[in-house]
């Protein structure tokens, strides 16, 4: 009680109290008993709370994976459908569906059941096509987010683990949509199992023995489709399922990149929160991918099963290739030329088969998974990454990525080359002899001119900030000389310019010690110098502030112009001209 | 050098405060070159831009009224869905502009569904960013290794209660077998599962019908001429059917089922038919220059296996002209008149001959099987 | 000065003149270029040997030598055209019936033309003249190559073996050695397909009356027809080409689409 206190209302706040908060809704009522009830018996509010308040930050390039989780989902729902449908079986039945061309024919029953899905269940086509349309969007989305990934190096410490999680992801992805187009039995991925089986047969030893226990006996076998399916609707989707959640809890537990920008550091996170603005965000992004999806579904054909027919190893279609993303491997076996195969002891090595299907694939998701560690025993870069990389400030990193999707490209270009040939009018032979010496010279040509366009772009990066933005504005001199005023950077422009840290190549340390004793590792340390130069001998570092002031000392030229100084214009055009 | 060098000679690197950059105080004393950073410093975050929705009550209620109507489309979608569902017939078509002449349910059901769904997504996407606050929040992040306390615990727990108190640091005997058991257990499942997927190939790799009949693993069948049968027609084959320049796909005897009623043939058609696939063509016999080519066809006409030495397509595009044999799976190119030598592509090796002749009624027949394995290679293979 | 000389700078004036020369030019090319020949004789269809072999001589001889015996070119070994003794008026009705013939440039192979040279009587003509010289092949009755009489279930088994690995299996061609091609054939004249079949042009094989009876064309040509006429139920066919085609379309569309939602959703509200 203050004899100096203030008249006031008789219900308004005294010191100290809060406002009464206002009384909940009718709904709110409800969801906090159900909130309530959940929470007294697992007390889950902490980790939802904490869930709901994580920040993420907002850009489309973080939109592809995404995307391809999205897709992977409807492939799940949709996939439940068609299991309702279709048949496992390859017992041979004759047709009595609607579709007119076959009627009669004799097919295995899970052509037939595909065809009914297709003509006879209302909505079953639909359901097919958005199901093998999200399968293709899915494998292009991972593709491109991993490309995301690699190029702003988010696989750095402490995102290994994810990388090689996303690795196996895709490793999976693409087999998973291999069992998938096979399960109709039709002609074309038919043709693709009898090329499967194929090169499993030419594994050395055990060939013979491993494609009679996949087929269950002599090809086509009467198991291989079933099998298929139990990979692709069971032991698959369970791996792809655990393997995504765990990349999910890794970004939420690591929080995720960012790009470097004004105000953003290595130690925060700038973005939005999930709860509001992501759970709409995301939300509604899942509902936009299913319904474009859904609108491609509802107008372009995939995968015409019908048009193919049923599969008979007698028969075959021109223009035989697997879906996209196995065609690398199916190029890879255009390419290979015959005389690899050989005749050690009286047996048969096919390496022409078995380099380019059985050991290609794993390589490259070998390759991929491994490559953060690589990068992390050249730089020695024990330090937590929370900021991207522009691309162009790692001109190594991106230089090999090229040069790794232009080889991946020759491969997967190689296995379209009779659609080419008639569409482009050439000759298949001259196509394949292209990507033959194409995948030799290709690669080391696009990495080196993707590393010279990088360190261009950096050298431009440097120039700008040294010497301001050009701003058309163009001033004569009374001697009849004529300068552009160059613009200086606003500082938050300025900052992506130069907030990426410089590198040298590592230095050795000289092999024996002062007693004469060499070191131990010294010749990892040669390796790891060599590959440390080969990343970062040519590196061109940002602008330091010393630099920056260096270069207004001698560009300063709206001063000069007004104080009406010559040789200052003089010296800051011949600047200019560096 | 590098251009990061300066490129000015004679610079003089004067203070800062002569440049009018003047060192700021938070940033307490910094040594160096007159004082200027080593590097450049976060300038913070922009300044926050207000959205028209956020300045003007007018804009928020047009965005509301925005979201509302895409929400609403989206029932529609919904609503059209179903009536679309129950009214269109499974078998109607319709004609579309740039689609041409397609399914009437898939195309409505598409449509519809897609509508339902864009609605909600860009319903709520546009409320996000129309309305839902845009201030940009800053999360702290921490370092994700935990605390030096809390490892040791764990190193602690793990020694001393894993270790210790278990006693497996002083009981080899344990470690050791229990090592050998995890590391077998799984060996019984591996085993049925490796073991009973298929069986053994026994001969089956190397034989076809054309030895005899079925040729599957465990089977030994004996050798007799077989016609060779029109592929799917299933009917015999004279020589005179067989004109230079054409091209047949053969079967043996025995082993296709009628083409109408599909009763007949083999029990395992399919398994057969992937090994005993033969292309029939005639030559001049001027034209073939393998003699053991000529030897082993009949009047220039010759049978090889359509089952290519790659991987295992079926080969069948016959070039009449310049007598190639193209597969459309990888381009494995084969010379007819050169014993089906390969001459481009990615086979290692030619396709088998089968030798054929006449029988006394006139229609071809095998003389003899197959003298090596078709189809793709295997490492039990003999060297050709 | 008037308004069209006061807009004579304008920017677009140049790009109007330009149309309006290309136009003219056009116009005037149309009117005054020369007919391509038309060796037609006038009346109405005679279809005498005789006739054909007026025609013979006029268009096909000058390659094909005077009695259709061939000719060779200068170069030992290489032939102007073949011989023409035993091709049957089957062949004379494909090949000048798609335009393949008179070969109206060198190539890996004879291109089909929609634009003929000659007219069905004048075809048939030369087709008698053929067909006198030695017995082959003759143009099918149209029940032979009627496609409601055929068993589309058996053709489209036929197809696939015979058939579908040159000319692929929703009759999209496909590609051979060298350069050369199997064309697309799903909107082919039922004659034609069987006139093909029967004769072997070019690289195809010939699938005479002893690889393939009449009613096994027949049941083909029952196929294509179906297929043909089919509907493509999921939508845009994309060309019938398989999957190359798909994943450009997933890859272009369905990537693009769905970045630029990306791309918008990350985009700051006006």
């Amino acid at each position: 009680m203050s004899t100096t206190s203030t008249p006031r209302p008789a219900d308004a706040l005294r010191e100290g109290d809060t406002a009464p908060q206002p009384p909940p809704s009718g709904t709110a009522r409800r969801l906090g008993g159900i909130a309530g009830f959940v929470d007294d018996r697992t007390g889950a509010a902490k980790p939802v709370g904490y869930l709901m308040k994580k920040v993420f930050p907002d850009h489309w390039s973080f939109m592809l994976g995404e995307i391809a989780m999205y897709s992977m989902i409807i492939c799940l729902v949709t996939g439940a459908f068609l299991t309702f449908w279709f048949v496992p079986s390859m017992g041979q039945i004759p047709y009595d569906g609607s579709y007119v061309p076959l009627r009669g024919a004799e097919m295995s029953e899970a052509y037939a059941s595909t065809l009914d899905i297709s003509f006879d269940i209302k909505g079953g086509l639909i359901i097919r096509q958005i199901h093998h349309w999200a399968a293709l969007i899915f494998i292009v989305a991972l593709t491109v987010h991993m490309f995301r990934v690699f190029f702003t190096g988010a696989f750095r410490k402490p995102r290994e683990i994810n990388w090689v999680i996303g690795s196996l992801l895709a490793l999976l992805a693409i087999i998973e949509g291999f069992a998938g187009y096979s399960l109709p039995d039709d002609l074309l991925s038919g043709t693709g199992i009898r090329a499967m089986q194929g090169f499993v047969q030419t594994a050395p030893v055990i060939g013979s023995y491993l494609v009679y226990a996949i087929f269950g006996g002599p090809f086509p076998g009467e198991l291989i489709i079933p099998r298929l399916y139990s990979a692709h609707v069971l032991l698959i989707p369970a791996i792809l399922v655990g393997l995504f959640t765990a990349h999910i809890a890794f970004v939420f537990i690591q929080k995720h990149t960012q790009y470097p920008g004004p105000g953003r550091t290595n130690e925060n996170v700038v973005g939005y929160p999930v709860m509001p603005v992501y759970a709409a965000k995301a939300g509604g992004f899942f509902f936009i991918v299913f319904g474009i999806i859904a609108m491609i579904s509802a107008i372009v054909q995939i995968n015409p099963i019908w048009a193919y027919g049923p599969y008979d190893p007698s028969a075959v279609t021109a223009g035989a290739q697997p879906d996209w993303y196995m065609g690398f491997a199916d190029g890879a076996l255009r390419l290979l030329p015959g005389w690899l195969e050989f005749y050690p002891f009286g047996f048969t090595l096919s390496l022409n088969i078995a380099l380019g299907a059985l050991v290609l694939l794993p390589l490259v998701y070998t390759v991929l998974g491994i490559y953060p560690f690589v990068e992390r025993f050249v730089t020695q870069d024990k330090r937590e990454h929370h900021l991207l990389d522009r691309p162009r400030n790692a001109p190594t990193r991106t230089g090999l990525g090229m040069a790794g999707i232009t080889a991946y490209s020759v491969f997967m270009f190689a296995a379209g080359n009779d659609i080419m040939a008639i569409k482009l009018g050439l000759a298949i032979e001259d196509i394949t002899w292209f990507f033959r010496i194409g995948l030799f010279v290709l690669p080391p040509l696009v990495f080196w001119v993707t590393r010279r366009i990088c360190y261009s772009l950096q050298r431009r990066d440097r120039d700008t900030v040294l010497h301001g933005r050009e701003s058309g504005t163009i001033i004569r001199t009374p001697e009849g000389r004529f300068f552009e005023r160059h613009e200086a950077l606003v500082p938050s422009e300025q900052w992506i310019l130069v907030q990426h840290d410089p590198v040298t190549p590592l230095q050795l340390t000289p092999e024996v010690d002062e007693n004469g004793v060499a070191r131990r590792g010294s010749r990892t340390d040669r390796i790891r110098a060599a590959m440390s130069r080969f990343y970062f001998q040519d590196a061109v570092n940002p602008v330091t502030p010393a630099e920056l002031a260096a270069a207004h000392h001698h560009g300063h030229e709206a001063e000069a112009i007004e104080a009406g100084d010559d040789r200052a214009q003089v010296e800051s055009a011949e600047v200019r001209r560096h | 050098m590098n251009e990061q060098d300066t490129p000015h000679t004679g610079t003089d690197v004067t203070p800062a405060a002569q440049h009018g950059t003047a060192v700021r105080l938070d940033e307490g004393h910094v040594v160096g070159e007159g004082g200027l950073p080593e590097r450049f410093t976060n300038p913070g975050l922009p300044h926050h831009v207000p959205r028209m929705a956020d300045l003007d009550d007018g804009a928020a209620e047009r965005a509301e009224k925005q979201v509302a109507t895409l929400f609403g489309i989206s029932i529609l979608g919904t609503i059209l869905f179903v009536v679309l569902y129950f009214v269109i017939p499974v078998e109607a078509t319709i004609d579309l502009p740039g689609v041409g002449l397609t399914s009437a349910s898939n195309f409505a059901l598409g449509v519809t569904l897609a509508l339902s769904l864009l609605g909600i997504g860009f319903g709520a996407v546009h409320w996000a960013k129309t309305l839902m606050p845009d201030h940009e929040v800053v999360e702290d992040r921490h370092p994700m290794r935990a605390t030096d306390e809390n490892r040791h615990k764990v190193v602690d727990i793990l020694r001393k209660d894993g270790g210790e108190d278990s006693q497996i640091t002083r009981r080899p005997l344990i470690k050791y077998t229990l090592g050998g058991a995890l590391g077998l257990f799984a060996v019984p499942i591996a085993l049925q599962v490796g073991g009973s997927l298929g069986p053994m190939p026994q001969k089956s790799l190397s034989l076809t019908w054309w030895n005899g009949g079925p040729s599957g693993p465990g089977q030994e069948p004996t050798f007799t001429p077989m016609r060779l049968m029109r592929d799917p027609e299933n009917t015999p084959i004279r020589a005179d059917d067989v004109t230079i320049g054409s091209a047949l796909h053969v079967m043996p005897e025995g082993l296709l089922p009628d083409p109408v009623t599909h009763e007949g043939g083999t029990e395992h058609v399919l398994e057969e038919k992937a090994k005993a696939a033969v292309l029939l063509m005639r030559l001049d016999p001027k034209q073939i220059l393998s003699q053991k080519e000529l030897d082993w066809g009949y009047e220039g006409i010759v049978a090889y296996s359509k089952i290519c030495t790659h991987v295992g397509c079926p080969v069948g595009l016959y070039e009449q002209q310049t007598h190639h044999l193209l597969c459309p799976c990888h381009q494995s190119t084969f010379d007819v008149a050169r014993d089906c030598k390969v001459i481009f592509g990615p086979a290692a090796r030619p396709l088998p001959q089968l030798k054929i002749t006449v029988d006394d009624e006139g229609y071809l027949v095998s003389a003899q099987p197959f003298m090596e394995p078709v189809g793709p290679s295997f490492w039990e293979r003999e060297s050709p | 000065m008037n308004a069209l000389a006061a807009r004579r700078r304008h920017p677009a004036a140049i790009a109007v003149l330009i149309l309006l020369g290309l136009v003219l030019t056009g116009a005037l090319y149309a009117v005054v270029a020369p007919k391509p020949a038309d060796a037609a004789t006038s009346r109405a269809a005679a279809q005498t040997a005789e006739e054909g072999r007026q025609l013979f001589l006029a268009n096909c001889a000058s390659c094909h030598g005077k009695n259709a015996e061939g000719r060779e070119t200068g170069t030992p070994g290489n032939i102007a055209g073949p011989s023409l003794a035993g091709v049957g008026a089957a062949a004379v009705d494909f090949q000048m019936g798609t335009g393949r013939m008179p070969l109206t440039q060198p190539g890996v192979q004879a291109m089909e033309q929609s634009q003929l040279k000659f007219s069905q009587e004048q075809i048939d003509a030369i087709g008698a003249y053929v067909a006198s010289l030695a017995p082959g092949p003759e143009v099918p009755s149209e029940e032979m190559v009627d496609p409601t009489l055929g068993n589309v279930a058996l053709g489209g088994q036929l197809y696939r073996v015979n058939c579908a690995m040159c000319h692929n299996f929703a009759a999209s061609g496909g590609a051979l050695t060298r350069g050369k091609y199997a064309p697309p054939i799903r909107d082919i004249s039922s004659t034609h397909i069987y006139e093909a079949m029967q004769t072997g042009p070019q690289s195809m094989p010939v699938f005479g009356e002893g690889n393939l009876s009449s009613e096994s064309k027949r049941d083909i040509i029952a196929y294509l027809d179906a297929l043909g006429t089919q509907e493509n139920p999921g939508g845009m066919s994309l060309g019938s080409l398989g999957p190359v085609t798909e994943g450009l379309f997933a890859w272009v569309f369905g990537l693009g689409i769905l970045v630029a939602a990306a791309v918008w959703l990350g985009s700051k509200a006006a």
